[in-house]
């Protein structure tokens, strides 16, 4: 009973909206199962937030390597959300200013706002920034030229590196032009040989035509495993048995 | 010097990419943009529409990416208010929220006398669900939008009264950092609804949506390059901004860019050039 209800929600709720996408009379049936779902996902954060705290506190309560950090998520977490709810200094809405609680919590000034510009925005910058500093070690690293495809990956990186910034235009603009003039009479006749349009090319057909078979392939395999999940045979989507 | 080189600690590496970054950065070096065809779709897009169209902001992305896509955002607003097209901004993601208040600062500080909330802009803000938020409010925004992020109710605010749903949107403008995001707005609003679409989006997210131009999406903006061709296209039409900084914040990141993108083609080289020496001098590696 506790595998059977969900697999009969989840297969009444999919076939419910791929039939609103053929039926015109079924649309507004498909339109409230997409609400019950947004709903739903509301509570989805209240259940992420509970899970996330169960397993943080078993781990500092079994001390697990790592513990330290689950105390700091835990803090981190707890101080967030009681700031956030709390909305601390938020002043009331101006359509609502006798009700103490109806200011917007991410009002500017208040304490929750204060966290996400000091904490949160930095912290998150720094660790994408972080990328750059790992891609330049990789690049010196792993990028070689070891075989044909090797060489292909290679030359594609450099055209598209150059061809990216300034030094695309740069390095070929010019050149290009004066040869055009005085081989063809024409400065925009080897205007296709500028990297900035070697790149445009590379993004435009080679690549567009390989993400399209991926895409094909993708959509191939997701109706194939919905029809599998909706018919209930593939059923890991519940989780273990036990 | 040799030896110095192939047992390289990384640390000088991120030490190099420190340097030939920061100093760009510190000199203020930048570097004229040629806007691209594909840039000038995006240009045109919002700029051939009728003064006073709808537009639907959708801007789905946080902090970690924020540097790379504030400035096409940015430009976003900008060009949109220029042309006093009314806005939605509406958000999938939930630390998106602030970056939304952001560009509506920009409405209010730099286009203040000439756009009020609620006649010309709104900020519908964040509601959980993702993709499931579109295939709602493509048919009815105020079944999930009640209201705005101030609490006011849709019906109550001038411009949003009459709106049943996105259907009625011109033109959907999204800048995206990934799911729910671009791909999301094309499959279930742009493509089934045939409401045109623009984009912008992180260089890594780029190559994913191409397929998608020009039928479903009507252009596309790939990194902080295309920010900034974006940024010259604008300043080019409306030379008025050339008066305002702000305006300039992606062709001000170019300068830094392209010298990193010089120092790891430098790095490529060189990686290879100690593989092949050890390659000729026999090392096993």
């Amino acid at each position: 009973m506790k595998r059977t209800i969900p697999l009969l929600i989840a297969a009444a709720t999919g076939f419910m909206l791929i039939l609103s996408e053929f039926i015109p009379l079924t649309q507004s049936w498909g339109r409230k199962v997409m609400i019950w779902f947004d709903i739903l996902a509301a509570f989805a954060f209240v259940l992420g937030g509970a899970n996330l705290l169960k397993i943080h506190l078993q781990k500092i309560s079994n001390r697990r390597v790592g513990w330290g950090y689950s105390v700091i998520t835990v803090v981190a977490f707890t101080i967030t959300m009681v700031i956030g709810l709390g909305k601390f200094g938020v002043t009331p809405s101006e359509a609502f200013p006798d009700f103490a609680w109806s200011g917007d919590y991410l009002q500017e000034g208040s304490g929750f706002d204060w966290m996400y510009q000091h904490i949160y925005l930095p912290l998150a910058s720094t660790m994408f920034a972080l990328l750059a500093f790992y891609i330049a070690s990789a690049a010196f690293r792993a990028f070689r030229a070891k075989n044909t495809e090797a060489i292909i990956l290679l030359t594609t990186a450099f055209i598209v590196l150059l061809g990216r910034t300034y030094a695309g235009i740069w390095l070929t603009a010019e050149p290009l032009a004066w040869l055009g003039q005085n081989l063809f009479g024409d400065a925009q006749a080897l205007a296709m040989f500028r990297l900035d349009v070697i790149v445009d090319n590379i993004m435009s057909i080679f690549n567009m035509a390989g993400n399209r078979a991926i895409m094909i392939g993708i959509a191939l395999g997701i109706v194939a495993l919905s029809l599998k999940v909706l018919l209930g045979v593939d059923r890991s989507y519940l989780g273990s048995e036990e | 010097m040799g030896n110095f080189f192939t047992n390289l600690d990384r640390r000088w590496i991120f030490l190099g990419m420190a340097v030939v970054v920061a100093i760009p950065m510190l000199q203020g070096l930048s570097f004229p943009e040629e806007p691209s065809e594909m840039v000038r779709d995006v240009f045109k897009a919002v700029d051939e529409l009728p003064d006073g169209s709808n537009i639907l902001m959708a801007y789905d992305y946080d902090p970690a990416t924020k540097g790379e896509l504030e400035p096409m955002a940015a430009t976003f607003t900008r060009h949109c208010a220029k042309k006093k097209h009314k806005l939605y901004f509406i958000t999938l993601w939930p630390a998106a929220v602030p970056m939304l208040r952001q560009n509506i600062d920009i409405l209010e500080n730099e286009f203040g006398n000439d756009y009020t909330y609620g006649e010309n802009y709104v900020n519908l803000g964040f509601r959980p669900g993702s993709e499931g938020v579109i295939k709602v409010v493509v048919t009815d925004l105020k079944d999930l939008f009640a209201n705005d992020v101030n609490g006011e109710a849709l019906q109550d605010i001038p411009m949003t009264r009459n709106i049943k749903n996105i259907q009625q949107m011109d033109l959907i403008v999204n800048v995206s950092a990934g799911t729910p995001g671009a791909k999301e707005w094309v499959q279930y609003a742009a493509s089934k609804y045939q409401i045109k679409m623009v984009a912008g989006v992180t260089g890594v997210g780029a190559p994913a949506l191409y397929p998608y131009v020009p039928n479903q999406l009507t252009g596309l903006l790939g990194a902080i390059k295309a920010a900034a061709e974006y940024e010259q296209a604008v300043s080019e039409a409306y030379p008025e901004f050339n008066d305002n900084p702000a305006t300039k914040e992606a062709l001000r990141r170019m300068g830094p860019q392209l010298i990193a993108h010089l120092y790891i083609v430098a790095l490529i080289i060189l990686g290879n050039v100690i593989h092949f020496t050890e390659k000729k001098r026999g090392v096993p590696r």
